[in-house]
């Protein structure tokens, strides 16, 4: 079994709900990142999502491109995304990493060569934003060869027809988008997520968590109602950037991130059954 | 290569995954795939539909100003001293260059499908203004994406689409130029996507575009094709036009295609010198990969990241192109070369005074490969360039290349 699938389990045993926490390799420094992704797991972060720098980030909304520029700017690139998992892998064996990116920094390494290194370096699984199933064949075959796992996103726009198709191709978890729009925008409506997370049930036994508009306990504790997890981004690079940008210590804005996590783990921990 | 290729296959590319060979596709978020399904299917109603093919024609001739004439530039051909080089002149229609044809068509799909808004990216300003002309005309709400580097250099369009009631939204983000003005479209499309639609400029982003732009586009080559025949005698022996994204070129190529006596030349924007770095010529210099929805060549470095492009012409600063012209350079059918921006401002200057024809930068590229040319070839061999756009929006770019104060 996979660490993924492995977690879902567990928590699923505890009645507890996962908790998906993304930041952007190398932003603002590749040090902060390495410290971050510890105190995210010590706060209650159960899946961490790592996104992998890119200069075109279509997908993302302002808060989280500025971490894509600002770990750009860093140096970060995709080779020390990988050296960065291989390092937490030292002193963390068992918290699942996903890496969650575009598909041309990806395609240029190779298929084969990203898999074998990134398995290598301990990474869980891949989500491609602009790789459609359509479009998987390839780089499936080749995560499939090293045992990880593809993540897929699912939105509202997702027709009843096509999920099969992503569910056929899916392993880990299902990303259910909540919202129309990039990272980071809108408001939550939870009743429309429950419906769409009954409707994407109807097809996978695969856990949903559910991304985009999650800011607070309150939105986490009101998604994990409806869902298998919550993932929290755009605010946890915000609340990271703000701290830096008062001119306080990389220290500060880590333990900053820390208390938010704290704060949304409780919020979904409400929910416990 | 070329003579794998079955002419009739021509006509059979995008394959139903929006494939030309191994480029192109729909790389796409998930959000936006059931929109391109519905793009896609109305689009195959509407292409093998009378009425939508007469609406289409209509617009051409009517509010475009079509056909376009096939000009002998007489004096450059003598001056020269090669070819007889003839002019497509794009630079006539209805808004200036060659886009116009595409955002009509375009805006008819909006118009069926409902959408009360349209977006677009726009480089030099010449699609942001033909989507604006558009969208006053059918009472459509328009947005353009133009890159803050652009909105600089070419104030004259932005000041025209805002004439026409479009919002110019500058692009901040990235190098601040077309690719990052299309970055912004795309995440405006996703969070819009029930109730606008999305007009891109070129053959590129994800299937169905590149297939439904390149049809609009081919009402160029229709008209040379059968403008060379009938002024002429014979089709010519070689077509030149300049490559962006690529969406004037194609539309002149494409219906040549079967046409194998007809040599076939691409000219992208050179820069500073391809052996600088500073260019944006993918398909001169660039490596495969996947942007902005489909797989093509691109500028890139050693670790994927797209690079940043120099070009005079803010309408070739661009570091894809679309797919097919990356297949068409694998199969060998069409070649691909570069401009400088020396040699671009040069031509600008040179069929400015030797013809009375001011061509936009964009052009100008292809005249500088054009002129090198017809020079290797003889009175009795024609050459088609296409001349894509008017200069007017370059005036002030090249006034101050010049050093000249207006």
């Amino acid at each position: 079994m996979s660490r993924i699938a492995g977690r879902f389990q567990a928590l699923a045993e505890q009645g507890r709900k996962a908790l998906v926490t993304y930041v952007v390799a190398g932003d603002p420094t590749p040090e902060v990142t390495a410290e971050l992704l510890h105190t995210l797991v010590a706060n209650g972060a159960d899946i961490l999502e790592l996104g992998v720098p890119f200069s075109d980030p279509m997908s993302e909304g302002p808060t989280i491109q500025l971490g894509h520029e600002r770990a750009l700017d860093s140096g970060m690139r995709l080779r020390g995304v990988l050296e960065l998992v291989r390092q937490f892998r030292e002193t963390d064996k068992d918290t699942p990493l996903l890496l969650m990116g575009y598909a041309n920094p990806v395609e240029y390494m190779g298929y084969a060569a990203f898999a074998d290194a990134a398995s290598e370096a301990g990474v869980d699984a891949l989500l491609t934003v602009d790789v459609p199933p359509e479009e998987v064949d390839q780089v499936n075959a080749q995560l499939k060869r090293v045992g990880m796992d593809n993540i897929f996103l699912i939105a509202p726009t997702t027709p009843d027809p096509r999920l099969p198709l992503i569910a056929g191709q899916a392993s880990g978890f299902i990303y259910y988008v909540s919202l129309k729009g990039v990272t980071g925008a809108g408001h939550l409506d939870v009743d429309d997520v429950r419906r769409q997370v009954e409707r994407i049930r109807a097809h996978t036994t695969l856990p949903v968590a559910v991304g985009f508009g999650i800011k607070d306990a309150d939105s986490a504790e009101a998604v994990a109602k409806v869902a298998d997890g919550v993932v929290v981004g755009s605010a946890l690079v915000q609340r990271v950037a703000d701290v830096l940008a008062q001119g306080e210590s990389s220290e500060a804005a880590i333990t900053a991130a820390g208390a938010l996590v704290q704060e949304i783990r409780a919020g979904i921990d409400r929910t416990t059954s | 290569m070329t003579s794998e290729i079955n002419p009739e296959q021509y006509a059979s590319v995008p394959d139903a995954q929006g494939r030309f060979g191994d480029y192109g596709g729909k790389f796409v978020a998930e959000t936006l795939m059931s929109a391109l399904a519905e793009l896609e299917a109305l689009y195959r109603r509407l292409a093998d539909d009378a009425e939508f093919q007469r609406e289409f024609d209509e617009d051409m001739a009517h509010y475009v100003g079509r056909p376009s004439p096939l000009y002998e530039a007489r004096r450059w051909s003598d001056q020269t001293g090669g070819a007889r080089i003839f002019l497509k002149r794009e630079d006539l229609n209805h808004t200036g260059a060659h886009k116009v044809n595409n955002t009509v068509g375009q805006a008819l799909l909006a118009k069926h499908m409902g959408k009360k808004r349209v977006i677009a990216e726009t480089g030099a300003g010449q699609h942001g203004v033909a989507s604006a002309t558009i969208a006053a005309r059918l009472g459509l709400e328009c947005h353009v994406f133009m890159g803050e580097e652009d909105v600089r250099r070419q104030a004259l369009n932005v000041y025209r689409m805002k004439l026409l009631g479009a919002e110019v939204i500058p692009v901040t983000s990235g190098s601040r130029t077309l690719k990052d003005a299309m970055n912004e479209a795309m995440r405006d499309w996703v969070t819009n996507v029930d109730d606008t639609f999305y007009i891109i400029g070129t053959v590129a982003g994800p299937h169905p575009y590149p297939m439904l732009v390149r049809d609009f586009q081919c009402v160029i080559g229709r008209e040379a094709r059968a403008q060379s025949l009938a002024q002429t005698g014979k089709l010519p022996d070689a077509l030149v036009a300049c490559v962006g994204g690529g969406s004037n070129a194609i539309g002149l190529f494409h219906p040549f295609l079967p046409d194998e006596s007809v040599a076939m030349y691409g000219v992208e924007a050179g820069g500073h010198g391809v052996e600088t770095g500073q260019h944006a010529a993918p398909l001169t210099a660039g490596i495969p990969g996947v942007l902005h929805g489909n797989r093509t060549y691109l500028m890139q470095d050693e670790d994927g990241q797209i690079i940043h492009t120099h070009s005079v012409s803010a309408g070739l600063d661009y570091p894809g192109v679309g797919p097919e012209h990356s297949w068409l350079k694998d199969i060998g059918r069409v070649n691909y070369v570069a401009a400088n921006d020396d040699e671009a401002l040069a031509a600008f200057h040179k069929l400015t005074r030797i013809e009375g024809i001011m061509p936009a930068l964009e052009t100008a590229h292809a005249l500088a490969y054009a002129e090198k040319l017809a020079a290797q070839m003889t009175p009795d061999q024609q050459i088609i360039v296409n001349l894509s756009g008017r200069g007017d929006k370059d005036i002030l770019t090249v006034a101050e290349i010049d050093g000249i104060e207006l």
